[in-house]
């Protein structure tokens, strides 16, 4: 069991905000934590990592990595950390970026190959895509064998086909390694895909947590389907009104009646639900 | 057109002056800027504005509080005569003492800022992976900032080559131990002998233009090479 349980006092120009945080996590399972941007998601993977420190107490399994009285400097700490920037050594190759964390030749190799960067071992850094520099980051984050993986919205800079490459990646080597993760993410459908159990934060302290069937479907409310987007156009055909409404990557158009129209317009942010209605669900490959 | 008894001793006592200067310079200031760059501590704009006093001081501030402290009649000065028989004032290891000092924060400025403008996550991303600070400064922070690092010997070098207020103040011109070309021009046109100021004069300016030359090459040629992918 990972019991952590700490307090930090977050400044920023605007205000203050006490990090406050208790979470229990199963050793081998893989959570993800959500909120709003400046809820504290990443001090408290910074403070796991040993980067920053705070009041309170982090158990890992048997060892102490802090406590009242002692802090664990970050470099004896077990941790891999994977950075959104990447933070990829841009002085060596992708081969050398994992042998800087250990000399283990072998394991960098099955790592690269698990990847499919084994062609690509003699490159720099610059000269790779996003999606190659953050799976060198996460081979990276596996040399040390870490107990604890942390993920701090690893994919968000990346297109939605090399996400889903990624996740993968970052699943089977979860999986193989035993490890412990957690991960930042905004992604309702990576924290789906991915993880057991999500913590909400909001303000510095966790306002929910569950699987994340349980927290991510119960903020829908009572609907079936509902989904926010944004209305970019409204037009009049023929008697009705339709409007144009971005929602995600996609762009629908949904039927209003003249009294809708009146009330919405171009720019606002809206939510197409609908409730009683059996959806088709039909294979697209 | 070379002048008869033409005497490169000058030249040769100036490119030694700023060569040792510039390696010992280098020993010294990289820690430092290591730590300042790394710091949060309260006193590091201290430090900072104590680093670059002698930009704004005078060099004869500097020459004179040098040979205050390390003349024979000073504790410190009649402690390392007795002790060690070393003698700065005069000497060409007192130029050394002295050039260190005036050109502390051109060795300084460029490493720190070249540090500073490294990403932070690249730096922890070094300590998470078990590597401390020693490890971290020479494998990953001095690597990446190749042209600050030469940037700031070059410059130091040059400075030093340049330095004439406390050169003459702390060294004296002792032909072959402390007359550098500096002093020498100084000197020539003193006794009104332009053909060798000229000549002497000429050289510096295009010895100078030359090393300045190589580094600004260099830096643009390694921005385009480090720029040229890129995500």
């Amino acid at each position: 069991m990972i019991t952590i349980d700490v307090a930090k006092r977050l400044e920023n120009r605007e205000n203050t905000m006490l990090l406050d945080v208790t979470l229990q996590i199963e050793e081998g399972s893989f959570v993800a934590v959500a909120g709003e941007s400046g809820s504290g998601k990443t001090t408290l993977l910074r403070m796991l990592a040993g980067l920053e420190r705070g009041e309170g107490s982090i158990k890992v399994g048997s060892e102490v990595w802090q406590s009242e009285r002692f802090f664990l400097p970050v470099q004896k700490r077990s941790v891999g950390f994977v950075f959104q920037s990447y933070a990829l050594f841009d002085n060596m190759t992708v081969e050398q970026n994992l042998l800087y964390v250990n000399k283990d030749k072998k394991l960098a190799k099955h790592l690269l190959e698990i990847t499919g960067l084994k062609s690509m071992e003699k490159r720099y850094p610059n000269s790779l895509s996003g999606g190659q520099k953050q799976r060198v980051a996460l081979c990276r984050a596996f040399m040390r064998r870490p107990k604890l993986l942390l993920l701090d919205e690893p994919l968000s800079a990346l297109d939605p086909q090399m996400r889903l490459k990624l996740q993968q990646d970052i699943m089977r080597l979860h999986r193989e390694f035993g490890t412990t993760s957690i991960m930042v993410s905004h992604d309702p459908s990576e924290i789906y895909r991915l993880a057991s159990r999500v913590f909400i934060l909001k303000e510095g302290r966790v306002v929910q947590e569950g699987t994340p069937k349980e927290v991510l479907l119960k903020m829908q409310g009572s609907q079936k389907f509902s989904f926010e987007g944004e209305v970019l156009d409204i037009f009049k055909a023929d008697v009705i009104y339709i409007a144009v409404v971005a929602i995600g990557q996609q762009i629908v158009e949904v039927v209003l009646g003249s009294l809708e129209a009146q009330r919405l317009h171009v720019g606002q942010k809206v939510a197409v639900s609908t409730k009683a209605f059996a959806p088709l669900i039909r294979p697209l490959d | 057109m070379m002048a008869e008894n033409f005497d490169f001793t000058p030249f040769i006592l100036s490119f030694k002056l700023a060569s040792v200067t510039a390696v010992l310079l280098f020993v010294v200031a990289l820690p430092i800027a290591w730590w300042l760059s790394q710091s949060r501590s309260k006193m590091k704009p201290v430090f900072e504005a104590l680093s670059a006093l002698p930009i704004v001081l005078p060099p004869s501030v500097l020459g004179f509080y040098i040979l205050v402290v390390f003349s024979q009649s000073s504790p410190v000065g009649a402690f390392l005569d007795e002790h060690f028989h070393i003698r700065f004032v005069f000497s060409f290891w007192g130029l050394v003492v002295a050039s260190m000092l005036y050109s502390f924060p051109f060795m300084l400025q460029p490493l720190q800022s070249g540090f500073e403008s490294l990403k932070r996550e690249m730096i922890e991303a070094s300590y998470i992976s078990g590597k401390g600070k020693v490890t971290t400064l020479f494998r990953v922070a001095l690597p990446n900032i190749k042209p600050s690092l030469l940037t700031a010997l070059v410059v130091t070098f040059a400075h030093t080559i340049g330095e004439f207020g406390v050169v003459l103040m702390v060294g004296g011109s002792i032909p072959g131990e402390t007359k550098v070309a500096s002093v020498a021009i100084y000197e020539m046109v003193e006794v009104m002998d332009y053909k060798n100021a000229h000549i002497y004069s000429a050289i510096m300016i295009g010895i100078s233009f030359a090393v300045l030359l190589g580094v600004y090459i260099f830096n643009h040629r390694y921005k385009r090479r480090i720029g040229a992918f890129g995500s």
